[in-house]
């Protein structure tokens, strides 16, 4: 469905994508995930033609989108999110959709069963006439959202749906993208790890204009060898006598100090938290806080984009 | 061809969603009015050379009032990203942009029609003349907004861009000033008169539409429509 290969695009000095290449297949929710500023944005901007590569291919649909002919009918088959929801404020709900949906090139005799239909599923109902000026951010995002899907496309890419979204509301938005992804192929945009787990089939994590990890979520976890655990430790004071002594007791895989805390990675089925309890308290180190458990996405996530 | 009336209707209903519009059209009708009633009185002719020769002058200021929105606001709120990844090429929203501020253009000029009626009941103006005065004004009107799309289209602050547009007016206004063009050598001089917005628009004011000035017109607006396109086709958006 989506074929990008060696994606290169720089600002100035500023390398924003450095080589990006993946492929997806119809109907699959991928998530790009990444902290600020590593090229999300950048990304996906040129998979809907908005900005041009400096390098490298992107194929949708089987289209060339370094044909510059081709590129409207690529753009007719994507459904596009930017980042934050611009809309025309002073238009009704109803006035920009239609709007759109003519700008997508939607017949007339088709156009109101067409906003009817999306206006039912992004549950615009009650504010179809409202001044987009006057909605919440909830339902900026929704309108935003009847946007990209107003024409049916067959990708739909969504620059951080819920960024700036209450808890209830990214509930509803992410329930809205997993409805959305039963019938479509999505790319979807986040730095917050946990919608992308529960929304995505697929998450890329992208760092510094690199893809730095590509897979289930469940197969991101596991990467670093399966059935891994993490213990994290909080005490007074680490002195420099503390390391060596963690690093002896037997089923330490790894130490790692971030900030005040370490955090030492282990078998999940050797449980050695009393032996390190032990080292730490004869060592007089003032033991504040020990936890285990098992590695997760948001591990993956610090550990591929720490600096 | 409907997706540039879309965008035409769009781009016209937002200025009179606004009190953007509706400012600018009283303002212009305000002292277009007044310094043609004033001037009217004291020549005590019934002729409408001074309402026409002071349109361009007012313009200057009133059209890129009009235009200093169209991109610099879409490119500040980021609809720009909105409209540019819809199937449609940059030359029709360019020209839709155009076609908008034109339209906007026509309702002002309808609005002055008031002007040579009541002229026409106090005495009998050349009809010819008056003709070729509102042909001339469209024309002039319609390369101050080519000039002004371009400039808005590559900033994102309104204020700027009015003033780059106004700039840009005056210089191609005043090259043809006989003051200035008196202080330069004959070769540049005749360069200067060619390419001045005055030169053209006072030789259709005498009644006589040349092709020659249809076509400097014409070839103003046609260029600066075309940096436009170039400036929204290069993608190199921020």
């Amino acid at each position: 469905m989506i074929k990008v290969k060696d994606l290169t695009k720089r600002y100035g000095e500023l390398v924003a994508l450095d080589g990006v290449s993946f492929e997806l297949k119809e109907g699959e929710v991928i998530g790009i995930l990444g902290p600020n500023g590593a090229g999300k944005t950048t990304l996906l901007r040129i998979l809907v033609a908005f900005l041009e590569a400096d390098s490298g291919k992107v194929e949708i649909d089987g289209l060339d989108m370094n044909q510059s002919l081709l590129q409207q009918k690529i753009k007719g088959r994507i459904g596009y999110l930017p980042e934050n929801a611009p809309l025309y404020e002073d238009m009704t709900v109803t006035e920009y959709l239609m709007f759109v949906g003519r700008m997508q090139g939607i017949e007339e005799n088709d156009i109101y069963e067409k906003l009817a239909n999306v206006i039912e599923k992004c549950g615009l109902k009650e504010k179809k006439n409202a001044e987009i000026s006057t909605l919440s951010k909830g339902y900026r995002q929704r309108v935003g959202i009847a946007q990209a899907l107003i024409h049916n496309p067959k990708i739909v890419i969504l620059d951080e749906p819920t960024t700036g979204l209450d808890p209830n509301q990214r509930i509803e938005i992410r329930d809205l993208i997993k409805e959305i992804g039963r019938s479509k192929t999505v790319i979807l945009s986040s730095h917050v790890l946990s919608e992308v787990q529960s929304t995505c089939s697929r998450v890329i994590i992208i760092n510094k204009g690199k893809i730095v990890a590509d897979g289930t979520p469940e197969e991101l976890e596991n990467k670093d060898g399966k059935n891994k655990a993490t213990i994290h430790i909080e005490v007074e004071e680490i002195r420099s006598n503390l390391l060596p002594r963690l690093e002896a007791i037997k089923g330490v895989d790894n130490i790692e100090i971030i900030e005040s805390r370490i955090i030492i990675v282990s078998d999940l089925e050797n449980d050695i938290r009393k032996d390190i309890a032990r080292v730490i308290i004869e060592e007089d180190h003032g033991l504040l806080e020990l936890v285990r458990k098992q590695i997760d996405l948001e591990d993956v996530f610090i550990d591929l984009t720490k600096e | 061809m409907n997706k540039i009336l879309t965008i035409t209707k769009k781009e016209l209903n937002s200025y009179f969603n606004s009190p953007l519009g509706y400012i600018v059209v009283s303002v212009f009708l305000v002292i277009s009015g007044w310094l043609f009633i004033q001037t009217f009185f004291i020549i005590g002719q019934a002729s409408l050379r001074s309402f026409f020769n002071l349109l361009p002058i007012l313009f200057m200021f009133i059209i890129p009032a009009i235009t200093m929105s169209s991109w610099a606001e879409e490119k500040k709120s980021g609809t720009v990203e909105v409209l540019m990844t819809f199937p449609v090429s940059s030359v029709k929203v360019v020209m839709a942009k155009f076609f908008s501020s034109f339209m906007f253009l026509l309702i002002m000029l309808v609005l002055t029609l008031v002007i040579p009626v009541m002229v026409s009941s106090v005495g009998s103006p050349d009809r010819g003349v008056i003709i070729a005065g509102y042909i001339g004004v469209i024309f002039i009107g319609s390369a101050y907004i080519a000039i002004g799309l371009w400039v808005s289209s590559i900033t994102k602050n309104q204020i700027i861009s009015f003033l780059v547009t106004v700039s840009i007016i005056f210089m191609f206004y005043m090259i043809g000033n006989s003051l200035i063009l008196n202080t330069m050598p004959s070769s540049v001089a005749a360069v200067g008169k060619f390419l001045s917005f005055s030169t053209h628009f006072n030789s259709i004011l005498r009644g006589v539409i040349s092709l020659s000035d249809i076509l400097y017109y014409i070839s103003v607006i046609i260029f600066f429509l075309f940096l436009n396109v170039r400036v929204i086709g290069m993608k190199k958006w921020k």
